[in-house]
């Protein structure tokens, strides 16, 4: 009697021979890194592959119980070569669940390709807003947080610090331009207003210049307990720190930084994660790593518990509430119904510590107190999900 | 043997007049563990260990004290009567958490940076064996037959049940998100396993390890996702069973035959592992965040104090005085 019931849980998860192959594909538009006045930091070469890696081979110990095996198909695109054929060959060959790392307008161009309709896209690296509003796609789903999820994480911070007079200066990238952008809207959201601005004009060569140009510049910013920088490339910010006319703390693109992810991140088992990373890439984990890892650990959680690799159940099961993964930033990673987006904490981080995990106490929610980070449902501009999962 | 019982207890009874049980913590931050007089509820002594400790048990006769030196690699054994570590046992990497086999003789230790629960000799001091488990294991259970041993993994959402005698997985059994403690009922037939990230504990019986039930948790005005059920401990006649709620600051008390919630207990901040006092009146919960340790009145099912500790307890084990 005994002996037939260990047979049967054998049955259940323990078949190697009859293993099922699961396809993933990571699918990489490399971008020629922009120019920034620091030479100190270069751009990971597999930033973000390496948290897929990892996943896959996490995911892959499972499959060895579960009698499913996992395959990452990698194809990365160099900057100068066409993205759509690339995808579109990937496809062909039978890719349904898609880990992107792409910049938006290629993001969607390949969620739009007919053969792309019934697969599973999950964005690692865009962290437009717009992609989880007015441009969102029913295929798309994303692990990396969007911007106004970091920054709505900010502000919920700055007012837990009871810091009420605030000033920014901002860069004239794009970038900067939207981080600024969304900051603004984040500190009206939580009853915060900035009581000066600036934007930056430099183009001289700051590492030498920053000890006399910087405290001229702020000089006259009105007071403020901290100072915001709209900095997304590292260009500037770096030279500001300890060198405004009033000593204030930085956040933002510098100082306290709201990130998905660092290499400071330690408590909920994350020392655990970091130390097989490290291990693995040879480097701290950034966030872009951390949303492919997620984004794979949930295709693996999603293919464990429906016993399908399906993209359409593994979708309906991503954005149902059985969804609960464990991502070690101390509470279950779930999709949202309405937009796609992965829930997630939001460290703020400096280089060297977490200062706080947002949402924070006092953020309620009817729901779940991680919708108080970016659009909730009420106020979502995406329709694409409205016919349910 | 009796003889040399004796003299310990005279011995120590001169030197410390103040002779009761003790609750043994480890301090996860502190390279420490903190010594409970059971009955003061003071701290009588702190000893260093090595380098993050978390799991802590005792041999049976209670003349040893395992602790897993996470960050050291290392099982550290201890004299309980001088605090003094007397040697290191091999464990394989970041030791997490273990079992002993009631043999007093096998230690099963999860290795959670390796995927692997290392099997260790007490008495020769070696490795018999390594076994490959999912990804972080941490819990670990042992059936009192000694039949059965099981290692949950975190990443993996799995129990893993593994035959003692020819050292094989015999069964995989998937739990809900995160597992972090495996619980044997005390006559056996029924393993409890708690899921961090689920928020649930999955009931199985033993002999076919199918599902017997899932135990959810609602406290009004906690957020569900606050609910992280992790250690969890049968009440001395194996009715109740204590579940400790993580971030929800609470211990649960659960209905072992209806698997229905009871009550909830409010503890101090991060909860982690409880231990019952060795004349079993008393439960007492670390709490990590707030570095201390709630005591809970048995019969009342009412906390009666908090006794601070040092930073992040952990782990705990009991021993009681000899007399």
């Amino acid at each position: 009697m005994a002996r037939i019931s260990v047979c049967l849980a054998l049955s259940l998860f323990a078949a190697p021979a009859a293993a099922e192959t699961i396809r993933i594909d990571w699918l990489e538009r490399q971008v020629t890194p922009p120019p920034v006045q620091s030479n100190m930091q270069a751009r990971p070469e597999r930033l973000g592959l390496d948290g897929a890696r990892l996943s896959v081979a996490d995911i892959a110990t499972t499959g060895r119980f579960t009698g499913m095996d996992y395959q990452l198909v990698e194809t990365v695109i160099p900057p100068e070569a066409p993205f759509l054929p690339a995808a579109e060959a990937a496809l062909a060959q039978g890719a349904q669940l898609l880990v992107v790392s792409a910049p938006a307008a290629d993001l969607l161009a390949l969620a739009d390709l007919p053969a792309a309709r019934d697969a599973l896209i999950l964005n690692t690296a865009a962290p437009e807003t717009s992609l989880r509003g007015v441009d969102c796609r029913a295929n798309l789903l994303h692990t990396l947080p969007s911007v106004a999820m970091r920054t709505d994480a900010l502000a919920q911070f700055i007012v837990t610090k009871r810091w009420a007079n605030l000033a920014m200066i901002a860069g004239t990238l794009p970038e900067d331009l939207a981080y600024a952008e969304a900051l603004r809207s984040s500190l009206t959201k939580f009853g915060l207003s900035l009581a000066g601005e600036k934007t930056w004009p430099f183009q001289s060569d700051l590492r030498r210049a920053a000890t006399t140009e910087v405290p001229l510049f702020t000089q006259d910013l009105p007071d403020h307990d901290l100072l915001l920088i709209a900095d997304e490339r590292g260009d500037f910010g770096r030279y500001v720190a300890y060198n405004t006319w009033l000593p204030r703390p930085l956040a933002g693109s510098e100082g306290a930084q709201p990130l998905g992810w660092s290499g400071v991140v330690e408590q909920n088992g994350a020392a655990q994660l970091q130390n097989r990373f490290r291990d693995t890439a040879g480097r701290e984990m950034a966030p872009a790593d951390f949303a492919a890892w997620a984004a794979i650990a949930a295709l693996g959680d999603a293919t464990t518990r429906t016993a399908t690799a399906d993209p359409a159940a593994l979708r309906s099961y991503l954005l149902s509430d059985r969804a609960r993964i464990a991502g070690f930033l101390g509470r279950p990673l779930s999709f949202r119904g309405w937009d796609g987006q992965m829930r997630q904490p939001i460290p703020i981080v400096t280089e060297r510590a977490v200062v706080g995990l947002a949402p924070f106490e006092g953020f309620l929610h009817a729901v779940n107190e991680l919708d108080t980070l970016g659009p909730d449902q009420p106020e979502t501009l995406c329709t694409a999900f409205q016919e349910g999962p | 043997m009796i003889r040399s019982i004796l003299m310990g207890t005279a011995l120590s009874l001169s030197l410390a007049p103040a002779l009761a049980d003790e609750i043994w913590v480890t301090n996860e931050i502190d390279d420490t563990v903190s010594v409970i007089d059971a009955r003061t509820l003071e701290v009588k002594a702190t000893y260093p260990t090595g380098e993050r400790p978390r799991g802590i048990t005792f041999s049976k006769d209670f003349k040893r004290l395992y602790i897993c030196a996470s960050d050291s690699d290392a099982v550290q054994v201890m004299d309980p009567d001088t605090g003094q570590i007397l040697h290191d046992l091999p464990s394989g990497e970041d030791p997490e958490q273990f079992v002993l086999a009631p043999d007093d003789r096998l230690l099963y230790i999860a290795n959670e940076d390796d995927a692997i629960t290392t099997v260790v000799d007490t008495e020769s001091r070696k490795v018999v064996t390594q076994i490959d488990v999912g990804v972080e294991p941490e819990g670990m259970g042992i059936s009192p037959d000694g039949r059965i041993q099981v290692t949950t993994s975190e990443t993996t959402n799995m129990a893993h049940w593994i035959d003692t005698e020819t050292h094989k997985i015999i069964a995989n059994t998937l739990v809900d998100s995160r597992p972090r403690h495996a619980e044997f009922r005390p006559d056996g037939t029924e393993l409890w396993v708690s899921s961090e990230i689920g928020g649930t504990v999955t009931v199985f019986d033993t002999a076919t390890q199918a599902e017997k039930g899932r135990i959810g948790f609602a406290i009004t005005g906690i957020q569900p996702e606050k609910l992280q059920p992790v250690g969890m401990r049968f009440s001395p006649d194996g009715q109740r069973v204590f579940v400790a709620l993580g971030p929800a600051n609470h211990v649960a008390v659960v209905n072992a035959a209806t698997l229905e919630v009871e009550r909830y207990i409010l503890v101090g901040r991060r909860v982690w592992h409880m231990e019952l006092s060795p004349d079993q009146t008393r439960l007492f919960t670390t709490n990590g965040v707030s570095g201390d340790v709630t005591v809970i009145d048995l019969a009342s099912l009412e906390p009666i104090a908090t006794v601070k500790v040092g930073r992040f307890p952990w782990g705990a084990a009991a021993r009681p005085t000899p007399n």
